[in-house]
């Protein structure tokens, strides 16, 4: 470490890897300055419910492969250690594995020395959540979640919780070179290795909570581009490492509102990081300094749970309209085509979706122009059904029937829309975000089962 | 003046499954300040021009250190749902481009 222990530094070179690739320059330009530590989160719950409630991922596997290639080629010709949280998007047990066998086929490719690596799993039984509700502990909601109710997690596919420093820092002390991370808080994944190294709490969360995104905490705008972090016993800096940016007292205090309700907070679990008091000072061209940060450990130790749960089957149809009459009426053939669907499959049992772009496609209820439909629209139709031919026929007659609806005035009598393709294609099947919710636990680590091996 | 003309930043992002927050910032402190003076950005100005019933706002921060004004709303449904027509909630900032800021 640099100054013999007096403060710690860390790279970040991606917000969430694998989702777009790391920009190769500006991370050599990091490793150049000799980190401690190369890291960075791999998740997101902004992918939506799909790739947690069918455990797949959302990036693709050759830009996995090629960020973690990156980073530990560097954290191995540096000597230095290597983590990454949230593994393939969700930090479901399936992911963890992936990365895990990812690093080995790597390992095995550059012959790499022989290395301690650590991983962790995240994913929770939903037996464990029934006996908590059971026995009175209520498994508190989040935001607009109500408190679990047993039909909730009934409805659930697959449940991870969310990891704090604290698997980390037990793989850490197991002497791990490189750790794979189940779900996790992103800026643990930075704090856990502070923290470790005996740095306060309070700076070590500020240290994440400022990396956790990479670039984003820069100006000008431009992801996926390394920014350094260092740490000591009384202050944060962060620096940008490409050649055109710059981390401002702007770029950074902005960047604490980022993805989250109130600039001034940001909860873990184990307590919560206070930003309110953060002072933010331009110390050199690139960087700036981060003071004041404090940190509140929680009351009683919850963990927050995502969990998302299969809808059923999707097919999509699309249909465009130009006659302005037609486009007036628009919600009287979407009416016509919602009943052809009720006489044939009923009330229930199914999902039907029509998103009306050119008028409230992208903020529906929200659009204040709703009532201002554009010249021409486009129609996305979404059927839902617990098996695949119901989707495809329930997606199907609320597509077509569309082109047949019955409109008093209309003057062109030989089709309502315009089909660009007339067939509906089956979709992933949809989910929901079911479980957003905290868990009471009786220790930091009774959720997360950590294991080392040796690798090359 | 719109306020797409004076602010640097104005965008609209998820905060977990649930929230969708708004993000407008300003260069440095006299545009920021004008806004803030002129109330064009306040609970209630957003819940009209959103039509969002007022509960539905469930945060609201003027943010000094960074010049920017942060608000956040509840989803009726979570990010993703089926029909949901924006999963990251990133285009939901358009209509406050247009707020006339007094000169």
């Amino acid at each position: 470490m640099k100054a013999a222990g007096k403060s710690l530094s860390i790279i970040c070179p991606n917000g969430h890897l694998g989702f777009a690739p790391i920009r190769v320059e500006s991370f050599r330009l990091g490793l150049a300055e000799k980190p401690d530590y190369v890291a960075a989160d791999s998740g997101s719950d902004d992918v939506g419910p799909i790739p947690l409630g069918s455990d797949t991922s959302t990036s693709p596997l050759a830009w996995q492969t090629h960020d973690l290639e990156q980073m530990l080629l560097a954290s191995r010709s540096l000597g230095v250690p290597m983590i990454i949280g949230s593994s393939g998007d969700t930090g479901s047990n399936s992911r963890v594995d992936l990365y895990v066998k990812i690093i080995r086929e790597l390992a095995a490719k550059h012959r790499l020395k022989r290395f301690k690596l650590g991983y962790f799993y995240s994913e929770v039984d939903k037996e464990r959540v029934r006996r908590a509700m059971r026995s009175g502990d209520r498994v508190l909601g989040l935001d607009a979640h109500k408190d679990l109710a047993e039909s909730e997690l009934d409805a659930t596919e697959r449940i991870v919780a969310m990891a704090g420093v604290h698997p980390f820092i037990e793989l850490l002390k197991q002497g791990a070179d490189v750790i794979i991370g189940g779900r996790s808080s992103d800026s643990c994944v930075f704090a856990a290795p502070a923290i470790h190294h005996g740095f306060p709490e309070a700076e070590s969360y500020y240290l994440g909570k400022v990396l956790e995104c990479a670039s984003f905490c820069a100006e000008p705008y431009g992801g996926k581009e390394t920014v350094l972090g260092e740490i000591t016993a009384h202050d944060v800096k962060v620096t940008a490492m490409h050649p055109d940016q710059r981390c401002t007292v702007a770029s950074v205090s902005g960047h604490a509102m980022y993805e989250r309700s109130n600039p001034y907070f940001e909860h873990v679990a184990g307590g919560t990081l206070d930003m309110s008091e953060c002072r933010y000072e331009q110390v050199a061209e690139k960087t700036t300094r981060i003071t004041g940060a404090r940190f509140r450990p929680a009351p009683e130790f919850r963990v927050k749970l995502e969990g998302a749960g299969k809808v059923g089957e999707r097919y999509v149809g699309m249909v465009g309209i130009r006659d302005p009459y037609t486009i007036a009426n628009v919600d009287k053939v979407i009416a016509w085509a919602r009943d052809k669907v009720r006489e044939r499959f009923g009330d229930d049992g199914y999902e039907l979706h029509y998103t009306v772009y050119g008028r409230n496609g992208v903020m529906g209820e929200l659009e204040p122009l709703k009532h201002k439909p554009g010249h021409e629209l486009c129609i996305l139709v979404q059927g839902v059904a617990p098996s695949a031919e119901m989707a495809e026929e329930v997606c199907m007659t609320g597509t077509r029937q569309m082109f047949y609806a019955r409109l008093p005035d209309v003057k062109g009598s030989a089709g309502g829309v315009a089909f660009a393709i007339d067939e509906v294609l089956r979709a992933s099947p949809a989910h929901r975000w079911t479980v957003n919710h905290t868990l009471r636990c009786e220790h930091p680590m009774e959720l997360f089962k950590t294991g080392v091996v040796e690798v090359g | 003046m719109k306020l797409s003309q004076i602010a640097k930043t104005v965008r609209s992002k998820n905060a977990g499954v649930d929230l969708i927050t708004f993000d407008i910032i300003f260069r440095d402190r006299e545009p920021y300040e004008r806004v803030k003076r002129a109330r064009i950005l306040t609970r209630e100005t957003v819940a009209q021009l959103y039509g969002l019933a007022p509960e539905r706002i469930v945060d609201f921060v003027e943010f000094d250190p960074a010049y920017a004004i942060k608000f956040t709303i509840t989803r009726l449904r979570p990010s993703g749902s089926p029909g949901d027509p924006d999963i990251f909630g990133s285009q939901q900032y358009a209509p406050l481009l247009d707020l006339e800021v007094p000169g």
